[in-house]
Order: C-alpha cells, then structure tokens, then sequence
C-alpha cells in the first residue's frame, strides 16, 4: 500500500510535484500519466525517497518514510528506472542478482533464499534461458525485462516503474504491463500511453504541472474533455469490442489548443494511437 | 565499453577460486624472489628464500654477509613497496571505474597523482608545513584538493561519466605545471634532478621504512574496500539504482573516494606518480574473473602487484648500466593498452 499525503518538491526554484495526494490498496496497480514533464519521474523517486519531499507525507503499508532506513525502504520498495544502462560487462543473471542486495549483510554469503528470488524472478520475465547473455547484447525489450527481474528479485510489496514501455514494441508493451498487473506488488506505473494504462491499471492519476487533476478509475478518469485539458488533443473514446476496456482515438485539435506544446509531439502521440494499439 | 565475449575465463566455485588465491600468492612470491635475485649483482633464487627465512623466522643457512645485505637491506624492502604501489594503485583504479562509471578513470588520468606529485614537492621543496607534516601527507592534502577540484569541475561541466574524464585531464595540466613551477623557481640544481626522477616513478630510494608505510596502507585499505564490494556493484546502473538498492551512496562515496586519494598519494609519496597501472590492471582482473568486485578487487591487487614486481625488473634490466624510471616501463606497456581499451569501448553502431 502507498499513501502520499499533499506532497511537494521542486528544485532550482520550480515546483515540480506540487501538492500530490494519491493513494494505492494493496496488490493494485496504478497508472501515472502526464504529459513530459507533468513530474512523474520525480514523484517516484519521492516515493522510494531518492529525493526528500519538502512538504508532506509519503506511507508505505503504514510506515512513515522518512521513519525508515535507506536499506529497509529498499527491502520492500523496488525502482525500474526509465532506460537504465550500464556499460560494465555484466550478463542478465549479474542484473538479476543485484536485487538480493538490500538482503545481504556485507560479509553474509549467497543463500538458498537468495538463489531461489533469482530463479522465480528470472522465471517469471522470461529470461531464465538469457541469464549468461551479456547486457550488451540484449534488446530493449529484453533489458526492461533484465531490470524488471532485477526489481522482482529483491521481493519487494511495493513496485514502482518509470515508463517500462518506452521504446519497445508493441507486442513486449503489452507482455510487460501484462506481467506487471499480474504481481501480487503493489505497483506504480509512469506512462505515456493512455490505452495501456486503461487496458492494465486498476486505478489512474493524471498529474499536469506537478499536480495530480484526477484520479479514479480508467473510466472515471480518462474522458474526452479531461484528455484536451491535459494532453491539449482531441479524444474520442469507446469501448473495445475485443478486450471490453476503453480504447482512446486521438486526433489533433484543428483549433489548436495546444498549450505549451509543441505540435510535434502531438502528431507523433496521435500516429502512435491510431497505430491501433 | 565491450562488444565481443565478455563471460569471464575463469569461473568456478569456491575450490577453484581457493587455489587461484593461493596460486596468485604463489606467483607473487616467486616474482618477488625474481626481483631480489636479478640485478647487477645476480644472486641465486635459493639464497634469496634462504635469507628470507633467516630474517624471519630465524633459521641459520649459510650466506655471505654481503649477499644477505643485499637481499634484506635493498631489493627485498624495493620488491615489496613495488608490489603494494602496484596492488594499491590497481585497486584505486578499480574503485574509481565503478564509482564514476568510466572505464578510463583511475588515479592518474583524473589528475589525483598529479595533485599528489605538488603536494609532496610543496613540502619537499618549499617546506610547507615546517618540517611538522611528512611527505607522504602532503601528497595525501595534494590528492584530495586535486580529486575535489576536478570533482567540481566535472559536475559544473554538467557532470555524466564522460565529463569526469575532461576535467581530470585539465587538473593533471594544471597540477603537473604547479609541481613545475615550484621545482623550477625554488629547487636548486641537484634537488631539481632528484625531484624530476622521482615525478617519473622511481622505485630508486625505497628502504624498510617505506615498506612499513606501504604494507599497512595497502593491506587495510584492500580489506575495507572488500567490505564495500557488494555496494560497487549496485552502482552499476548508477547512484539513483544503488541508492535504490539501499546503499547509502553519500558515505560509500566518501569512504572510497577517501580511501582511493589515500592510497594514491602514499604511493606516489613514496615512488613517485606510475601511470596505467590503475587503468589497465583492472580491466585485465575483469576479463579474467569478470565484473563482480568480490573477485574484481582480489584479483586487481595481486595481478597489480605482481605486474609492478615484473616492471620493476624490467626497469633494472632493459638497459644495462642503468635503471629506467618505472614510471617510463608502465606507461610503455600502459598506452598501448589505453589505446585498446578505448578502441574497444566503440559504441556499436
């Protein structure tokens, strides 16, 4: 269970999350959309305390952030980070195995506990028969999946993931979501596909400008006229014949209520959703 | 860095990995009884282990006085310091590649053993702090102003993996023509002379005292940094995944850094600023035994050791007549395989 109560951060004199109170039961998945910049990335990181909020509470179950250790957050909270990659010469089960060491004392050796977290976790992404390839040589899809082992790996009840989507196709989008809505964690997951987040999460946030404009159920929270207030297109929703969840067509606002943005990003944000996803 | 293979040669558990330990002891041993028996003066391999023993554990084999002066009073006191400068300086540069994430960091390429050299010049040659502080803290202020400033530099230049490396580069000019500067204004002929042999590495001067600097540092600084193996690796995707693993980046970054400046500035306080030893020897630990620091760092600081024993005879030998500074014998080896090493760290396309 994560509970944020009316928090705040910004830095170099700009708000980023500005006043976020948002809440997830237990074993749910959240989706956290926004358009670039709305501050999801960093209400993640607040939330695994990689930065300290200037304002406000943050509680896991029911345990006050700021009361726990370094180590004891990261015992039971897990980060997937947006496209983190290394050039040290390590290999998947190398990745993998890194989630056991919030686990380990500095001296303690490798266990039968730790090896069996290794393998269901390895297991349940795929990768058990990819553990020797080196990191080098994995797809982007196969790397997201490497990290979302490595995060399974250090058992954790609350998951947090920044856009594990990003650059991957269609078919490992919908694996990866599929996998992440299937953990029993309860999860937070930053993305910039509304249609995913309305086939996958059990309950959605939109933050514009650091602050959180609605929260609810996909249905609920993605209409037509909340889309053109944040995301500045046009929307037109209906339900899918094939997985019963809404199915989001974008167009462009011939009006051009585009905000602060830039029409690029708006075409490229309508061609991938008629792209049929 | 690395397209190709990269699963380590050697792989094993923990009965191979016993032996490999003893057979590196092995190995360093033996070449440290090389370094004592080759010279000017050949002495036979038997009689250097022969007066080893006598000196430590009080047997009585029969040796001329004037070899076992040799062994005890001079080589063996420089095979030692050799070894400790190289397995310190190897692990320091182990260290630095897996806190900065760079493959070309190490001690004297981010300009630490530059800032160490004006450090031990100040006090050398300009007798900063009157006599009260010794050479080798000099070197060690010297060290972390330098680490400091190429630090800041770094992050103002908007910090990343590759920026570190730029400003190391301007704080070794910066430091090395400080040290210059201070020699050429305030050092007499002969002192000039002396110190510029120094700067290039010379294991020339060592004697027990340098040993019982050197030993200490190396072997404690080793055994704390085995404790923060396990942390290395979690910042293989960075601090914000370490930190997210658990660990508190702040002090392990402190700690080893420290540490890092610590045992570059004895080194270089004691034998000069030796090049490439920190850069290469870690990425040959690596293909050996692969990435996991636990191994990473043993295997740094006995093949770094044993690396700086062997350099060190070839110093001595290559020219007859004369002793090449190791400094010079590093880099020969060392650059060539600098090349390689950025060669190989080609983004693949």
């Amino acid at each position: 269970m994560i509970t944020t109560t009316d928090i705040s951060w910004g830095t170099a004199g700009k708000m980023i999350v500005d006043g976020v109170t948002i809440h997830v039961a237990p074993g749910k998945t959240l989706g956290l959309l926004g358009p670039n910049g709305s501050g999801k990335s960093s209400l993640l990181r607040l939330i695994c305390r990689l930065r300290r909020v200037a304002s406000g509470i943050i509680t896991l179950g029911d345990v006050d952030i700021t009361q726990m250790s370094r180590l004891n957050i990261a015992r039971r909270v897990a980060l997937v980070e947006q496209q983190a990659t290394t050039e040290a010469q390590v290999t998947v089960l190398d990745v993998v195995r890194l989630g056991r060491t919030p686990h380990r004392g500095p001296l303690s050796p490798w266990t039968r506990l730790d090896d069996d977290a290794v393998e269901s976790a390895l297991t349940y992404v795929g990768m058990a028969a990819k553990r020797d390839q080196p990191w080098q040589t994995l797809s982007g899809g196969e790397r997201q999946r490497a990290h979302i082992a490595r995060a399974l790996a250090q058992t954790p009840s609350e998951l947090l993931l920044d856009e594990p989507t990003n650059h991957l196709d269609v078919q490992h989008q919908l694996e990866i979501l599929s996998l992440v809505s299937r953990l029993p964690a309860t999860s937070i997951v930053a993305l910039h596909d509304l249609n995913l987040a309305a086939m996958f999460c059990d309950v959605v946030a939109i933050l514009q400008r650091g602050r959180v404009v609605a929260a609810g159920t996909p249905e609920e929270v993605l209409t037509e006229p909340l889309i053109r207030q944040v995301f500045g297109v046009r929307a037109h929703i209906e339900r899918s014949p094939h997985h019963g969840r809404q199915l989001i067509h974008f167009s462009l606002d011939p009006v051009g209520a585009l905000n602060d943005r830039g029409g690029g990003f708006l075409v490229e944000q309508s061609a991938q959703a008629q792209s049929g996803i | 860095m690395s397209v190709g293979s990269i699963n380590p040669v050697i792989q094993g558990g923990w009965g191979i990995r016993a032996s490999l330990a003893l057979l590196s002891l092995l190995a360093l041993a033996l070449a440290i009884g090389m370094a004592v028996s080759i010279g000017e003066v050949p002495i036979p391999l038997a009689s250097t282990y022969k007066a080893i023993t006598n000196q430590l554990f009080g047997t009585s084999f029969e040796l001329s006085r004037i070899q076992e002066g040799i062994i005890w009073d001079y080589r063996l006191s420089r095979a030692l310091v050799a070894a400790c400068c190289g397995g310190a300086l190897a692990i320091s540069g182990a260290i630095l590649q897996a806190l900065l994430r760079n493959p070309l960091a190490e001690p004297y390429v981010l300009g630490i053993s530059a800032g160490a050299s004006t450090g031990a010049v100040a006090v050398m040659i300009l007798g900063v702090g009157a006599g009260l502080i010794t050479l080798s803290m000099g070197a060690f202020a010297g060290a972390v102003i330098a680490f400091i400033l190429v630090t800041l530099l770094a992050a103002g230049a908007g910090g990343g993996s590759d920026r570190i490396i730029l400003a190391g580069v301007a704080g070794s000019q910066l430091f090395n023509a400080l040290t210059a500067y201070v020699v050429t204004t305030s050092a007499n002929a002969e002192q000039a002379r002396g110190v510029m042999f120094w700067l290039l590495g010379s294991l020339g001067g060592v004697r027990w005292e340098d040993v019982y600097l050197a030993a200490p540092v190396t072997v404690i600084g080793f055994a704390i940094c085995l404790l923060y193996a396990r942390a290395l690796d979690a910042f293989t995707f960075g601090t914000d995944a370490a930190a997210a693993l658990g660990i508190p980046v702040l002090r392990v970054r402190l700690i080893l850094f420290g540490l890092t400046a610590l045992m570059t500035a004895t080194m270089v306080g004691i034998v000069g600023s030796i090049g490439f030893v920190g850069l290469v020897i870690p990425h040959a630990a690596r293909f050996l035994v692969g990435p996991t620091h636990a191994r990473l760092l043993p295997a740094s600081l006995m093949i770094g050791a044993v690396f700086m024993v062997l350099a060190d005879i070839v110093s001595r030998i290559i020219i007859p007549q004369q002793i090449l500074p190791i400094g010079v014998v590093t880099a020969l080896f060392g650059a060539p395989a600098f090349a390689l090493i950025l060669y190989r760290a080609r983004r693949p396309l």
